[in-house]
């Protein structure tokens, strides 16, 4: 076994399913991945950029104001400026901070934000330098448990500025971030196990496989948004906590904790942290549409060639874009219209509600999938099910409820 | 080529297990351990080993090490270690197993060299049965009493934590209200 043999299989582990790496290594295949990598990050960068200004749009059309309107047509540049100003302006660190990692944090809290989009499908598989390939920086085997350990791996970033900022505000934000976001990880699991069930596969395009365009009727059958439907608002809401969207905006509550951990930031650093913010909140709707929502499958154009240029290459891509800024037009509107939540509530609907929720539902969509490849009666999956649900509602019921008298232990 | 990855991650992974035990500010130690952390995974990947790779990240690297600088933060880093040990033998026995486990490692080392190559077992990730797979028919055929022993094991760990922690005060209790 020759070494570039021992690499390509190197890596086509690290990115099995992509046409391009199954076979030897070359130059070739070196250079598609380095574009896709730089294509995916630009894209990024400018989606953050076109979002931020949107989300100023909507909010304020909301509003009945104007929003951004001098830089650029209809304002388009405001976050391009924004960027500018914040790069040429002072960086100071307070003198009681730990220098080392408060230099550190902005970026451990960037890099998880990019690598969990590297394993989302944006589209169908196409030919680029005389390779096949997907459209998708890795299609990784593990891609679904990928984006769990990356949004994991996020906290670092907040948990570590709060900390190394040296002052009181700061710490207060970053406990408050890192326990919001390792409460509302098991639920954001929970909701994703739906799918997993059902789809029985962990590779991100298997699963966007699996919701490939048939007819109109995909939309019903073929897409995990109905079988999954409380998987999908369980997913939904546990994504805009894991994102510290509004109205689990605890983190950066102004009124309480000034800025919350990004309070001693300034200029590049203090963007880069709501670049990762933002790029976060894009990337959580990417996983959405790809797992609930049939990311790039969508009624090809039927008036041109189906294998042409524009079918493979541009239709997919359009369709991923549309579910995307649904989905992101839904994050605005949150914005705009809810208050922010309590602590308390915060974590009572995390640990009380969503968890149970999604529990339930993973052992009766478990107990359906069994039953469907077992070619089980629906009499004997309806008697196990609910019996199952009787034990849990007996378990409920013998909780004792605020107020009621209880045992001491001692 | 496998053997050039095997040793530039070992490097890392040597750097980031000394700088756990060698920097003074704990929450450096837990820095350098998610270091080490990430690098085993990617060990886990050269043996084809994706899932134990992800689940060394989303655990170890994540979820413990978060855990642990919680804690830190939540202590405070500033207060100075008492360094005399309660358990007076404490140090010499460290020592003693220390030297061990480098004898231990080097006899090894002098029969086997690393050649970064997959194990001899051969790849988890075959083509018929994928990684997923391999391991569940392991744990729920083989391995399905030990699992599931462990899995009663941690759940009593874990109720036995509450009620230890859980210290009432008024002699006749009622279950925490939302004021309470």
């Amino acid at each position: 076994m020759t070494a570039a043999m021992n690499a390509a299989s190197l890596l086509a582990t690290l990115m099995a399913g992509d046409p391009a790496l199954a076979g030897k290594l070359d130059g070739g295949i070196v250079l598609l991945v380095a574009v896709k990598v730089v294509v995916a990050f630009a894209v990024l960068l400018v989606a953050v950029m076109l979002y931020i200004w949107g989300m100023r749009k909507v909010i304020a059309d909301m509003q009945n104001r104007i929003g951004p309107a001098t830089a650029g047509p209809f304002g388009v540049l405001q976050t391009l400026a924004d960027g500018v100003k914040l790069f040429f302006k002072e960086q100071s660190i307070p003198s009681s901070a730990d220098r080392t990692v408060f230099r550190l944090a902005p970026y451990l809290s960037i890099l998880p934000a990019f690598l969990m989009f590297c394993v989302i499908p944006i589209g169908g598989t196409v030919s680029m330098f005389g390779h096949r390939t997907n459209l998708q920086v890795a299609d990784l085997p593990m891609g679904v448990l990928f984006i769990l350990a990356m949004s994991g791996i996020g906290v670092y970033g907040v948990m570590l500025a709060g900390w190394s900022s040296g002052s009181k505000y700061p710490l207060l934000g970053s406990v408050r971030a890192s326990a919001q976001v390792l409460s509302y990880e098991a639920a954001f699991g929970l909701g994703i196990l739906g799918v997993l069930i059902q789809a029985g596969t962990l590779s991100t395009r298997g699963i966007a496989a699996q919701q490939a365009w048939v007819s109109w009727r995909s939309i019903f059958t073929d897409w995990y948004l109905l079988p999954c439907l409380i998987p999908f608002a369980i997913f939904l809401i546990a994504a805009v906590a894991e994102t510290n969207h509004p109205p689990f905006d605890l983190v950066e509550a102004e009124q309480e904790l000034v800025g919350g951990f990004h309070t001693e930031y300034t200029g590049i650093r203090f963007a880069i942290f709501f670049l990762a913010e933002f790029m976060n909140v894009i990337t959580m709707s990417a996983v959405a549409v790809t797992l609930f929502l049939g990311g790039p499958s969508g009624p090809a154009f039927g008036f041109l060639p189906a294998q042409g240029s524009v079918n493979v290459w541009f239709v997919p891509v359009f369709w991923f874009l549309v579910k995307l800024l649904a989905l992101l037009f839904g994050t605005v509107w949150l914005r705009a219209s809810l208050p922010r939540l309590r602590y308390d509530q915060l974590m009572a609907l995390g640990w009380k509600w969503l968890i149970e929720i999604a529990i339930l539902w993973v052992m009766v969509s478990a107990g359906f999938v069994v039953a469907r490849d077992r070619d089980w009666p629906l009499w004997a999956y309806g008697a196990i099910t609910g019996s199952g649900l009787l034990a849990w509602g007996m378990l409920y019921l013998s909780i004792p409820k605020p107020g009621e008298p209880v045992e001491d232990f001692r | 080529m496998e053997a050039v990855v095997f040793f530039v991650l070992a490097a890392i992974a040597l750097t980031g297990a000394l700088g756990v035990v060698l920097s003074r500010n704990p929450v450096y130690s837990a820095l350098f351990l998610v270091l080490a952390m990430i690098t085993i995974a990617g060990f886990f990947v050269m043996q084809d080993a994706d899932l134990v790779a992800i689940i060394q990240i989303v655990v170890y690297a994540s979820a413990i090490v978060v855990l642990f600088l919680f804690v830190i933060m939540l202590l405070g880093v500033d207060r100075h270690e008492n360094l005399n040990d309660p358990l007076r033998l404490q140090r010499p026995l460290a020592i003693g197993l220390g030297l061990l486990l480098i004898g231990e490692v080097l006899v090894l080392a002098g029969r086997e060299w690393v050649t970064g190559e997959s194990s001899v077992r051969g790849a988890l990730d075959e083509p018929a049965t994928g990684n997923v797979e391999r391991l569940a028919r392991s744990l729920f055929t083989d391995f399905f009493w030990p699992f599931e022993v462990t899995a009663a094991l941690l759940v009593i760990a874990v109720v036995g934590g509450v009620v230890l922690a859980r210290r009432s005060r008024r002699p006749a209790a009622t279950a925490s209200g939302d004021d309470a």
